[in-house]
């Protein structure tokens, strides 16, 4: 076995038990690792079940999962998974963390954590002992504060020679008050924020997870091979200069002005020419540390940001475009110094900074159209307003007042304001299946083309798994679940081809996939299981095909401003694309994976599940 | 012993990308073996990592109190090495470390200290071919100046938090 161990470890809190567990190497073949893997035992352990089973319950589990590549391809992702408080179904969602390094290290190639602990706990990993400690002096404490605790917690393990602490994934007050727009963190301003799985760590009072492998990683098969590759992609990582120099923080001002596909005040507006936040401004003001890199990355598209205002000092990263577009624009804020704390008040209380930015705007635009009133929220909400920001996700992360509500994420907001106003709120809510979608709109075609790009994803909003066609091509979701499966970072992978990616993963494994096979087989087997459990949803929401595989409202609405004013998207191209998009995964109009295509790919066990969302939606 | 070098280490410059522990696992064990990695980059402070290693101190307290002789002193770079066959455990050349630098690590028969590479460090090459250029190989000072390099990680990032806090 080359490139992974085989095993992954198995931890229930309620029992407080750990074991290994082995799984047969024709599964790692068939669902390479990471959000493929996560699948898989999502459906194996839960499938049967699926619509019964509370995210946020004891019976969900949580999973940390590598891919082959990590360690290997340079930069280190993660997945998070399990069933999604946002979505009821699957999302594999990456995060940047030495913990992926470590758990390797350590000798597992996961994590499936399952159960609730009585009292906060976090988990301590080193090698084959496994420890669920007392989170006591833990819980409550955010971001730098946390980090602090848990380093003055550790302290106490004697050790042969200095060493660095080991890293953790951990989560904010937010996941603690089981937020659904909770992400689960890592370092300072890294999180795993689609999919919600922060509130499912807070929900099994799972404070963190701390990981010291002290072995080596496993074999690659051909390490000659493997060093060539390696260094073709480096190569092209480094002449990505403009990129290592500003990262992604340079497309706040962007993709606004140059691509018309930004959100802006809820998405009401996708273009802005607003020099004030240039990237030359956070580098300039904000920036106190500029390279910042993950685990074997040479890109180093982050940065560290300090802001101070009033008494309190922020750090972040750049912050990145999501958090930046989310949290200042959305917002209707274009102050690099306050987004730099709003980013980094987000980190700090451990939330998603698109799911939450997204609900916020959301309620702002609500308050300003008369929907919600003073009398609901106690203050006003205003565009523009970093104190009014400031309150706001204060009060969504504790879940205190109108936060509580909007604790609930965008969609399953907007269905209660709809019950309490008797409005019809769910066309200002951007989001797609309980996921708000990432700060790239469709509308221009000048940054994400694809009409379907969320309307067809199995992890609806996600900007990093949208779908399109055609299908064998980088434009597919099945390109999306290799990277996530494989565990490859979506800013480095641009450095090596389909083919050379294939032969890298190749060159790990020793494995023998063909591109055929990963666009025809591995793509959509993960596809349609994800698809599956997607379709099964439950227990709180469920989704119809026929109304929800869509965009939300709002990108039908034309462009206001900007050079690609008047721009929209046409539903009847929706529809089509969506069908043959369907088509080409072997789903049928509906989207439902067929029979056939089920046997095809190995997966005739999941034809029950099938049979059940067809009796639910009427179509048998 | 006119060839001595050193590794000189830019703090500010250091991404924290651990390419150099990568280097040099690769390069002593033959695999990607962080914990076994001779530099070890320290990030307390998220976003001010510190690599943190052997600076060959002039009077190499670790080689005087190592009980078997299992350490000494590389004539033509001025590298700790270390004898394998000799090297009992015992930790007394980590308790003599000004830093606490050498390190025992679970699967290793002998405590792990850098070696210079012979005179020519994969760290710093692969830390220069990435374009940070934290460190690089300078002529050993050859006085106890390198020692400060030994603070304490956890302090070392504090100062230069203290620095960014002053906008120097």
């Amino acid at each position: 076995m080359y490139g992974i161990h085989g095993k992954y470890l198995e931890i229930d809190l309620s029992s407080e038990r750990s074991r290994e567990v082995k799984l047969p190497l024709r599964i790692f073949r068939m669902f390479i690792g990471g959000r493929g893997l996560a699948t898989y035992i999502l459906w194996k352990e839960l499938g049967s079940k699926w619509e019964k089973v509370d995210p946020l319950g004891p019976e969900n589990l949580l999973i940390v999962m590598t891919g082959p590549m990590t360690g290997y391809y340079p930069g280190i992702k993660l997945t998070i998974s399990g069933k999604s408080p946002q979505s009821n179904g699957v999302v594999g969602s990456a995060i940047s963390s030495e913990v992926a390094v470590e758990l390797k290290a350590a000798g597992y190639d996961g994590i499936v954590i399952r159960g609730t602990a009585k009292d906060p706990v976090y988990i301590y990993i080193e090698d084959d002992k496994v420890e669920i400690r007392s989170a006591e002096k833990l819980w409550g404490r955010r971001g730098l504060e946390f980090l602090k605790a848990l380093k003055d917690e550790l302290r106490s393990e004697p050790r042969w020679g200095l060493e660095p602490p080991p890293p953790a994934l951990y989560i904010g007050p937010a996941g603690e008050n089981k937020v659904r727009t909770a992400a689960v963190m890592s370092k300072l301003a890294h999180a795993a924020g689609y999919g919600g799985y922060g509130a499912v760590m807070g929900s099994k009072k799972l404070k963190a997870i701390v990981v010291k492998g002290n072995g080596p990683l496993p074999r690659a098969a051909k390490p000659d091979k493997l060093e060539e590759l390696k260094n073709n992609v480096m190569e092209k990582i480094l002449k990505q200069k403009g990129f290592r120099q500003w990262g992604t923080t340079q497309g706040i001002w962007s993709v606004g002005y140059v691509t018309s596909s930004e959100p802006i005040k809820n998405w009401q507006e996708e273009w802005h020419d607003k020099l004030e936040v240039s990237h030359i401004v956070f580098e300039e003001s904000y920036w106190i540390k500029n390279p910042w890199a993950d685990w074997g990355c040479p890109l180093a598209c982050m940065k560290v940001s300090r802001a101070v205002i009033g008494d309190k000092e922020y750090f972040t990263d750049g912050p990145d475009y999501e958090m930046g577009a989310y949290l200042g624009p959305n917002l209707g804020i274009f102050n690099a110094k306050e987004i730099v704390a709003l980013s980094a008040l987000a980190d700090e209380l451990g939330l998603c900074g698109i799911q939450t930015g997204n609900v916020m705007a959301f309620a702002i635009e609500l308050f300003e159209r008369g929907i919600l009133t003073i009398d609901d929220v106690g203050y006003e909400l205003r565009w523009g307003d970093f104190n009014c920001a400031k309150k706001l996700i204060e009060d969504i992360a504790y879940r205190r007042g109108i936060g509580d509500l909007l604790a609930e994420g965008t969609y399953r907001a907007a269905l209660k304001i709809k019950e309490l106003k008797g409005v019809d709120v769910l066309k200002y809510a951007v989001q797609v299946k309980g996921i708000a979608v990432g700060a790239h709109g469709i509308r221009s075609k000048k940054d994400y083309p694809q009409p379907i790009a969320y309307a067809a994803s199995v992890q609806g909003g996600d900007h990093t798994s949208v779908a399109g066609l055609p299908k064998n091509s980088r434009e597919s979701e099945a390109w999306r679940v290799f990277f996530d499966s494989a565990v490859v970072c979506s800013f480095t992978g641009f450095a090596a081809d389909e083919k050379t990616m294939v032969e890298y993963l190749n060159a790990v494994t020793g494995w023998t996939i063909t591109l055929e096979e990963l666009y025809n087989e591995i793509g959509p087997r993960i596809l349609s299981l994800q698809r599956i459990l997607l379709l099964l949803g439950g227990p709180d929401v469920y989704w119809d095909p026929r109304v929800h595989d869509d965009n939300p409202p709002r990108f039908y609405e034309p462009l206001p401003t900007g050079p690609h004013k008047g721009s929209t998207i046409q539903r009847e191209e929706v529809v089509k694309k969506l069908r043959e998009y369907y088509a080409e995964l072997g789903w049928d109009e509906y989207g439902i994976p067929r029979e056939d295509t089920l046997k095809k790919l190995g997966l005739t066990d999941a034809i029950p599940l099938v049979n059940k969302i067809k009796s639910r939606l009427g179509l048998t | 012993m006119s060839e001595r070098i050193w590794i000189l280490r830019d703090y500010s410059a250091c991404s924290g990308c651990r390419l150099c522990e990568i280097a040099c696992s690769l390069k002593h064990e033959g695999v990607i073996w962080p914990a076994a990695s001779r530099i070890k980059i320290f990030e307390i402070i998220p976003g001010l990592p510190i690599p943190y290693f052997c600076v060959q101190c002039p009077d190499y307290p670790c080689v005087s109190a190592c009980p078997t002789k299992a350490l000494k002193v590389d004539d033509k770079t001025g590298a700790v090495l270390v004898d394998e066959g000799l090297c009992i455990l015992c930790g007394k050349c980590i308790e003599a470390c000004p830093g606490k630098v050498p390190r025992i690590v679970k699967n290793k028969a002998a405590v792990i200290i850098c070696d210079l590479c012979g005179g020519d460090p994969e760290c710093v090459k692969v830390c220069s071919k990435a374009g940070y250029n934290a460190l690089k190989v300078i002529k050993h000072p050859n006085n106890d100046i390198v020692k400060h390099y030994l603070i304490d990680p956890e302090k070392i990032s504090k100062y230069i938090l203290a620095k960014y806090r002053k906008g120097v």
